[in-house]
Order: C-alpha cells, then sequence, then structure tokens
C-alpha cells in the first residue's frame, strides 16, 4: 500500500515537472549553442581543419555502417553533427557560402537522424548524407585523395565517399561486403 | 481505507489544477504562397489525403478535436504539433532549397512507405488518416516522380 502510494504520488510529480523539464532543455540547448560560437571565432584561421573534422567523422561513419554496427553509427553521427555546426564558412564567396549554407543545414539533419534511427534509417539518411559531403568536397576541398564509389543495387543505385580505392560497403556491410565500385577519384 | 480517499482527492484536485495551465495554439487563417498544394500541381484526391492525414501536425494549422481543451491532453498535442512542424511544415515547403525539398520527400516517401506516418497514435482516433493499400502507392509514386524532377 505504501509502494502504490509512493508511486502514484511520483508519477503526479513527474506529470507536473514535465513542462517545466522541458523548458529547462530548451535552455540547455541554447547554452551549448552559444559555445559553439564561441569556439567558432577561436578557430577562424582553420578553414579546412573544419571541412576535414567532418570528413574524418563522416569515415568513421562510414566504417560504422560496413561494420553493421548501429550503436557506433549513432554515436558518430551526433559527432558529426556537431562539426557540421562548427564549419566556416567565411573564406568563400557568397555563391559558395550560400551553397555550403545548405548542404550543412541538410547534412545537419540526416546526421541527427542516423543519430537516432535503426540501421536501415540510418543507411537511407546516409546515402543522401553521402551527395551532400560529396558536394562539400566539391567546395571545400580535400587534403587526402578520396574515392567516390557506387552500389548499383542499393535504392537503385546509390554513391559514398571513401578514403581507400577498396571497396568496403556501407549500404549492405556483411551482407554484401565487397559489392560496388570506384566511379570517380577526387584529387587532394 | 482513509490512505485511498486521500490519494483519490489528491488526484482530483491535481486534475482540476492542470486545466489552468495554459497551452498555445496552431492555428492559422491564412494560407501562405510557400505551401506545398499551392506551388505543386497535386492531384485533388492526394490533396484531401495529405490535408486529412498530415496537416494537422506539418502545417501552421491544427483542426483541433475536443478533447484538446482538456488537460493533460493539450500537452501532449502541442508537443507532437512542435515536433512534427520543425520537422516538416507544408505551408512552407517551398522555402526549402531543392536539396532540402529532395531530402524531405525521401524521408517523407519512406516513413509513409514503412507506416511510421501518420503515427499510430493519431490514427487511433482519426480513421479517416489510415492510408489504404492504393492510397499509399498512388502518394508514393506522386512523391517519387516529384523528388525525380
Amino acid at each position: 500500500m505504501k509502494n502504490l502510494k509512493m508511486s502514484i504520488a511520483a508519477m503526479l510529480l513527474l506529470t507536473l515537472s514535465f513542462t517545466n523539464a522541458q523548458e529547462k532543455e530548451k535552455m540547455n540547448m541554447d547554452h551549448s549553442k552559444m559555445n559553439m560560437d564561441g569556439m567558432k571565432m577561436n578557430m577562424d584561421k582553420m578553414q579546412d581543419a573544419k571541412a576535414e573534422a567532418i570528413l574524418s567523422d563522416y569515415f568513421v561513419l562510414k566504417e560504422a555502417l560496413v561494420a553493421d554496427d548501429t550503436k557506433k553509427a549513432a554515436q558518430t553521427s551526433a559527432k558529426l553533427a556537431a562539426s557540421l555546426k562548427a564549419i566556416d564558412k567565411s573564406n568563400y564567396t557568397a555563391d559558395e557560402q550560400k551553397e555550403l549554407a545548405d548542404i550543412i543545414a541538410d547534412a545537419t539533419e540526416h546526421a541527427e537522424h542516423i543519430a537516432k534511427s535503426p540501421i536501415e534509417h540510418q543507411r537511407e539518411h546516409f546515402k543522401m548524407l553521402s551527395k551532400d559531403i560529396t558536394d562539400m568536397v566539391a567546395i571545400t576541398g580535400t587534403k587526402n585523395t578520396l574515392y567516390q564509389q557506387f552500389c548499383p543495387m542499393y535504392d537503385g543505385g546509390s554513391n559514398w565517399l571513401s578514403e581507400s580505392s577498396d571497396v568496403k560497403n556501407p549500404y549492405y556491410g556483411s551482407k554484401m561486403p565487397t559489392c560496388g565500385k570506384v566511379i570517380e577519384t577526387i584529387e587532394k | 481505507m482513509k490512505i485511498v480517499k486521500i490519494i483519490g482527492l489528491f488526484l482530483l484536485v491535481t486534475l482540476v489544477g492542470i486545466q489552468f495551465f495554459p497551452t498555445s495554439r496552431n492555428q492559422s487563417d491564412t494560407i501562405p504562397r510557400t505551401d506545398f498544394m499551392l506551388v505543386n500541381d497535386v492531384p485533388e484526391q492526394i490533396k484531401n489525403k495529405l490535408q486529412v492525414s498530415c496537416y494537422d501536425c506539418h502545417s501552421n494549422n491544427t483542426a483541433y478535436p475536443w478533447y484538446n481543451k482538456v488537460q493533460p491532453v493539450a500537452w501532449l498535442l502541442e508537443n507532437h504539433v512542435k515536433e512534427g512542424r520543425a520537422e516538416l511544415n507544408f505551408n512552407e515547403w517551398d522555402s526549402l532549397s531543392s536539396r532540402r525539398k529532395a531530402s524531405k520527400l525521401k524521408s517523407i516517401i519512406s516513413q509513409i512507405e514503412n507506416d511510421e506516418m501518420p503515427l499510430a497514435s493519431y490514427t487511433l482516433i482519426h480513421s479517416d488518416a489510415v492510408f489504404s493499400e492504393t492510397e499509399k502507392q498512388d502518394i508514393i509514386k506522386f512523391l517519387t516522380e516529384l523528388k525525380n524532377k
């Protein structure tokens, strides 16, 4: 009886604090955004490093999908979303900045979805994310040679980027690890 | 048994109490020029279906049920609508770039395909929001064509 009483009281408290907690969460998020802006200012002159950080997260994500590792893919995507937001566009032309802003907004949304989805969804979003990252590299360039690879079987044909010319398929993982081929080499 | 009475009374007081918490309502008289239906050539049938099945949470105008006046239902709905609109707002469709439109369409298609949308908690009450198998195929075909345009 005592237990029941306690749990009912706890539930009521929970309900009441629900809206309150959500408000607080919002405030916390604003706060972390502010911190990010601060970081951005300190790192103004490291433009390439910012794009490289995005690429490096992307490749960790790709490897996680190759390994069918949903959890790691989710964690990396959360990191990728942060790296995407930290990009500095100031060294680019107005047109490039506009394009980059669009790419980053889109890629961030995909990264955020990958961070909270089962593996099939992660792969669906990874396809669109790969297009975004490829378009980003077309603007920012890369310090390493990259390979655009293509799997004809997944979703009517799908691309991704790799640091190595060896094919390791992120869309099928262990089911079809080597399905695909290099379709373009992106020189540094 | 006294304790049961006390708990009962407490519950009643809380239930009445929370009725005084206000919620913001998602309602608007105008349809912006950026609306999905205005900028795309949408067949009448699909238009109706989108309106009934999607627009309550994915536009600036929700057709609220009567029980939205009762807490804690209103809170639940308020959050659903807020989240839904943040994810996708059909009223503001044309303000998206073509890249974002393609991404949104892709997500819409896969969610309808996998029966993730409309939400089960929504169709539980709005039985007319459910997609029949034919409606599903029609709408996916239409959206896929739009995406590949």
